[in-house]
């Protein structure tokens, strides 16, 4: 099957589950206590007349089918719904605050996979040496740590106490930086979410390429690699990491929905202005609308990463087309 | 410390399915090779000694929950682990905090294991149109960003312990179903089945007496793997303000620390430690099992 054809199948296979997930919100508004008129009228006392009107005018009167037949077209063409605590469209709140996470998140990406693939490679040179039991114990404790505990212990120990990083936010609103000293100031804080929020995935990381250069390492290419002469640091890096990645590269993909809960404790603890800070601001204004629309969002965007993680796939192992 | 198999590495993060493992293990001699690793020991002797706590949390803890003395005060002799902004002991609070996580662990894995038992079998045994159809739901049920749709449902239809282990519970059982499906792809072409089979058992028996039993190790395996997750889960719904408002647990504690980073870090040190502990302790009597269960692919 060429390449094209794959990912075509996939992109087909991906419908279904995005429907599948407008449908369950669709349900639990419906599932809900209270109707949607309910934000909007709120306290106020209003006439029979008046709310049925309303629902009329929100499509409510319909049909189930009907309304989801609508939900899902509304949802298609990017409406996420209207948070009414905030009267605002739920995708500007949700744009407003993406490029906060998306820093948060690339960064910690660009950090686990440097560090988790460093230490799976100097790991895997020699099992069960001290320093690969060393490496071993550190992901166990990383994979049990709570992320908000370990992002309130780094606040009160090395924020608070010994004062080298900002407690909360993302920028100094006293200072008002610009220019350079504005990304440094960003930088200063994004150190320490972006650490906690990368721990469990080094440790994930680091878990698959130390299991996955093992199996490697003992084929017959790279003794042959090791008889031409090659260096140990060539022969690790450029050779066996080559094929040792494959594994690594869909795992860390498909594990978007761990990063995304990760994010939202992790902006929490450090008041990041993002969509996971959002999502608490939501949960304690009671802004239903708003969280069923993101989670649409985050629904989407962690489908559309299992396609990537498809497309990245095929293109690294080509055999996977031909199953 | 063993290392543990790449299988156990990976089960501890949700949503990654596990690879089959080979059918048949040896059983005998569990407990023999459990006993040589020394780190499944001390998870198996955390485990215990956090069962104990939560069964006895009233008769081990030094204050009631409504014992309140001054706030803020700081570790000490009366306190040992100090009281928390409304005065209440929290060294009392971590032993009550025990059992939700107790009760969430329990309860949620076991609604999820009876899910995934019974959509993994019927996918597996069946296979076909039947399998095909459960996979996909499987598959949706996996792709969905499982933590933000506990907090919608949370959200929306209230906290208590049971609705929150309810929740985990159908949350998590697509793990399991891939994995049993795994196991039974591979034995029902086995002869012992062939055998039962061609003896005239019913589908039912086939599935429930001759194939189900010996798919079990690895389900235990990850099972015993999910109790930390679902802990986990819990503390982290409880941590955003979504815990039960009725009940005291290590989630809300930190919650509840948040807000008094600056005067008092024991608020948050002791619950966390101990969802540390917990957690920690739980992944390696897993992983510790793990190995025990497949003698093979131990440490390399």
């Amino acid at each position: 099957m060429s390449l094209g054809g794959y990912l075509l199948k996939r992109v087909f296979y991906s419908i279904p589950l995005m429907l599948g997930a407008i449908t369950i919100i669709f349900a639990l508004i419906h599932a809900a206590p209270g109707e949607p008129t309910d934000y909007i009228i709120g306290d106020a006392s209003v006439s029979q007349e008046f709310i049925d009107r309303l629902r009329a005018e929100m499509g409510l009167d319909r049909p189930l089918w009907v309304q989801l037949g609508k939900y899902v077209l509304e949802v298609m063409s990017g409406n996420f719904g209207f948070s009414y605590v905030r009267n605002t469209p739920v995708i500007a709140l949700i744009l407003d605050r993406l490029p906060a996470t998306l820093l948060l998140m690339v960064t910690q990406y660009v950090v686990s996979v440097a560090l988790g693939i460093y230490l799976g490679v100097i790991s895997a040179r020699r099992p069960n040496s001290l320093l690969d039991r060393g490496i071993t114990v550190f992901s166990l404790a990383a994979f049990a740590i709570p992320l908000f505990w370990l992002g309130q212990m780094l606040i009160l120990t090395v924020a608070y106490q010994l004062d080298w990083f900002p407690i909360q936010g993302m920028v100094n609103i006293r200072q008002g930086y610009t220019g350079f000293a504005h990304v440094l100031d960003v930088a200063h804080h994004l150190f320490l979410p972006a650490l906690t929020l990368a721990l469990p995935n080094i440790a994930l990381i680091l878990r698959l390429t130390r299991s996955s250069m093992i199996e490697v390492i003992g084929q017959e290419y790279i003794k042959v690699a090791r008889a031409k002469g090659l260096s140990e640091r060539s022969v690790l890096f450029k050779h066996a990491l080559r094929n040792a990645l494959i594994p690594v590269v869909t795992v860390v993909s498909l594990n978007l929905p761990t990063l995304i809960a990760g994010a939202v404790l992790t902006e929490t603890v450090f008041a990041w202005p993002g969509l996971g800070r959002l999502t608490f601001d939501a949960i304690h204004a009671r802004d239903y609308p708003l969280l069923m629309g993101m989670f649409i969002f985050i629904s989407l965007v962690v489908i559309l990463g299992n396609l990537i993680a498809d497309l990245l796939y095929a293109l690294l192992d080509p055999r996977i087309r031909y199953q | 410390m063993r290392s543990s198999t790449p299988a156990s590495a990976i089960s501890s993060v949700p949503a990654v399915p596990e690879p089959a493992a080979p059918a048949r293990r040896p059983r005998f001699g569990l407990w023999r090779r459990f006993r040589r690793n020394r780190a499944a020991l001390f998870g198996l002797a955390v485990t215990t000694a956090f069962v104990i706590v939560g069964v006895f949390a009233p008769l081990l803890a030094p204050y009631g929950q409504l014992d309140m003395a001054a706030s803020f005060q700081p570790p000490g002799r009366e306190h040992v682990f100090g009281t928390d902004s409304l005065g209440t002991d929290v060294f009392s609070n971590v032993i009550y905090g025990t059992r939700v996580s107790l009760l969430v662990g329990l309860f949620s894995v076991l609604t999820s294991t009876a899910i995934g038992i019974t959509i993994g079998a019927a996918a597996g045994f069946f296979s076909g149109r039947v399998d095909t159809l459960l996979m996909r739901l499987t598959e949706m049920f996996q792709v969905l960003p499982q933590f933000f749709l506990a907090i919608v449902i949370v959200a929306i239809f209230g906290a208590s312990v049971w609705s929150i282990i309810l929740i985990i519970g159908v949350l998590n059982w697509p793990a399991t179903a891939r994995l049993l499906r795994a196991e039974f792809l591979a034995l029902r072409e086995r002869e012992f089945v062939e055998a039962a089979r061609a003896l005239g058992m019913s589908n039912f028996d086939l599935i429930v007496r001759e194939i189900l039993p010996n798919a079990l190790p690895p389900i235990i395996v990850n099972a015993t793997l999910q109790v930390s997750g679902a802990i986990l889960l819990e503390a982290s719904l409880s941590f955003l303000g979504l815990g039960d408002p009725n009940a005291m647990s290590w989630g809300i504690m930190l919650h509840n620390a948040q807000d008094f980073f600056n005067r008092a870090w024991w608020m948050a040190a002791f619950p966390g430690f101990a969802l540390f502990l917990t957690t920690l302790g739980v992944n390696l009597m897993g992983d510790g099992l793990n190995d025990a269960l497949n003698p093979k692919t131990q440490s390399r």
